[in-house]
């Protein structure tokens, strides 16, 4: 579904990511996984479009995504949840979900959709109408989530899901994307919670330093030494 | 359509009919001066430019302190092309001050989406920086330019602008505004202003968004210079200051950013205000800056924030509470 060859990207004269390899097949989990800096966001921010490969091809659905404005990515299919829940504060929970459904025509499906995601994240539909900076960083993240999800994405992207959040909650979110996974989307994650991460993903490329460093089955990364000592605490 | 919204059009519609009718016959009839006019034309002119900055200010979120320069643009344009047609073609009055604010807006808008192009890049303080660059280039450009009078300003500028016609321009720009804001376009710019990153990953192009808020704020901004030059008859650069320009986002800040209504209040309160205090004439800056500290410190989100009054769900809530009382008496 999603290739990803040699791709090098600069900030100015700084080499963030220096020919980096990966691909998501259907249905797949995958998740990038690594330190601070090694360029997990980098990479993500790249596919989405808002940094530009200064080297390489992103191929989605036989599509070179390096040419595309971001803000046509998520009509190929494409839904970001960006790193550190952004969601459109000063605006209530209905309004955020439906700026998701932005780019879709069909009254039906949106409606549908909105259930949909009510039904996953009944605290959303509990506090529909608040907006959505009072809400707690929890359900701030489950509102980016439901607004990614309202583009009805193939792949869906996320950056950081667990940053900041408290350990029930993180379950809370990582279950929730396993669901969304065995309901069709596919999911590339990034994370800095690598055993979380490992623990729902199919596969798992482990970055450092802007190279994939190794990758694998999460089940054998979960059970490397080296992964272990490096990035689960031993 | 549905109910709830056609019964709000039919009342939002006869409110502003009726006070153009109050106006007008006190107009006709004389209980209302020329002196009070004036003040209900400027009022007019104000709430076309506050309600205008408020698209780029209170939708986009953007520090725009150049709205004077486009208003300069709108009232230069606009009261030469009513000098061309006034000369060229016998066309009733209105039909020309039509035509000629349209121009001016277009003229305007073109200049608007220029100046968004910086915003691309730029945000906040510096984004207003240079707006404020912008507008003083097209005072200084017409301080020098010949053609329209330079500095000596322009004359000769029919007077077309009357209380009736300024009113009704003034109405359907504001309903105009008010679509916008409730339009799918306006939730879009919106989203920019809440999170541009969050916008794009939802498909929102912001670029196309951004210039299309610069280009309908100086588009209606055009049409308010217009009528403000053919009320005046006379155009002098030196009132497109940048004093100007602050003037107009005072009211915006005052009314509340993001609020239209609020701009519309705020602009009649901050054009009357100061005709009151005339008799105080030494104090009356004083005053004026007094009531924008105040303001600022009890209420910085502006005197309605970012809520909009409501006609129609005011009289439900009026009709309400009478029923109330009744039930109260009964038992």
């Amino acid at each position: 579904m999603l290739k990803v060859e040699n791709l090098n990207v600069h900030y100015g004269k700084i080499h963030a990511i220096k020919g980096i390899d990966f691909e998501v097949n259907d249905g797949e989990i995958v998740t990038l996984i690594g330190a601070n800096g090694a360029g997990k966001s980098t990479t993500l921010k790249t596919l989405s479009g808002l940094l530009r490969p200064t080297e390489g091809t992103i191929v989605f659905d036989d599509q070179d995504l390096t040419k595309v404005r971001p803000s046509s990515i998520p009509g190929l299919g494409i839904a970001q949840v960006p790193e550190g829940r952004q969601v459109f504060a000063e605006m209530s929970v209905l309004e955020n979900l439906t700026m998701g459904a932005y780019i879709r025509n069909d009254k039906d499906g949106i409606e549908s959709d909105l259930n949909q995601i009510f039904d996953y994240f009944p605290r959303l539909k509990e506090r529909i109408r608040q907006s959505a900076g009072t809400l707690s960083g929890g359900e701030q993240q489950m509102l980016a989530m439901g607004r990614a999800m309202m583009t009805r994405p193939k792949l869906m992207l996320l950056d950081e899901p667990s940053m900041g959040l408290a350990p029930i909650l993180v379950d809370e979110i990582f279950s929730m994307i396993r669901t969304i996974n065995d309901n069709g989307t596919t999911v590339l994650l990034v994370e800095q919670n690598a055993n979380k991460a490992l623990q729902i993903a199919d596969r798992a490329y482990v970055l450092e330093t802007g190279t994939v460093k190794l990758s694998g089955k999460a089940s054998d990364l979960l059970a490397n030494d080296e992964v272990r000592s490096a990035y689960l605490g031993g | 359509m549905d109910k709830a919204i056609k019964k709000s059009y039919i009342i939002n519609f006869s409110a502003v009919f009726l006070l153009w009718l109050l106006f007008y016959c006190g107009q006709q009839f004389g209980f209302i001066s020329n002196y009070l006019i004036g003040i209900i034309i400027n009022s007019c002119i104000m709430i076309i430019m506050a309600t205008s900055l408020n698209i780029v200010a209170g939708f986009l979120g953007e520090m725009a302190l150049g709205h004077a320069g486009l208003m300069a643009i709108g009232a230069y344009t606009g009261a030469v092309v009513s000098g061309w047609l006034l000369d060229a073609v016998s066309l009733p009055h209105i039909v020309v001050l039509v035509l000629a604010s349209l121009a001016g807006g277009l003229l305007a808008a073109g200049i608007g989406a220029l100046i968004s192009l910086p915003s691309m890049r730029l945000r906040g303080d510096y984004l207003g920086i240079v707006t404020i660059g912008f507008a003083e280039i097209i005072r200084i450009f017409f301080i020098n330019f010949e053609p329209t009078g330079a500095a000596n300003g322009m004359t000769g500028i029919k007077r077309l602008t009357t209380m009736s016609n300024s009113f009704w321009i003034m109405a359907i720009i504001v309903a105009l505004i008010f679509t916008i804001g409730k339009s799918r376009y306006g939730r879009a710019i919106m989203s920019i202003r809440e999170d541009e990153i969050a916008s794009e990953a939802s498909g929102i192009p912001t670029t196309k968004y951004k210039v299309l808020a610069f280009a309908l704020s100086s588009f209606f901004a055009g049409i308010g210079g217009s009528l403000y030059a053919h009320y005046q008859g006379y155009l002098d650069p030196n009132k497109f200051q940048f004093n100007y320009s602050i003037e107009m986002f005072t009211i915006v800040v005052l009314g509340g950013l993001g609020s239209v209504t609020g701009s519309i209040i705020s602009a009649i309160v901050l054009t009357v205000l100061p005709e009151l205090l005339r008799q105080f004439s030494t104090y009356r800056l004083l005053v004026y800056s007094l009531a924008l500290i105040v303001m600022m410190i009890f209420r910085p989100q502006g005197i309605f924030g970012r809520y909009e009054f409501s006609l129609s769900k005011f009289m439900d809530e009026m009709k309400d509470k009478k029923k109330d009382k009744q039930k109260g008496s009964a038992a």
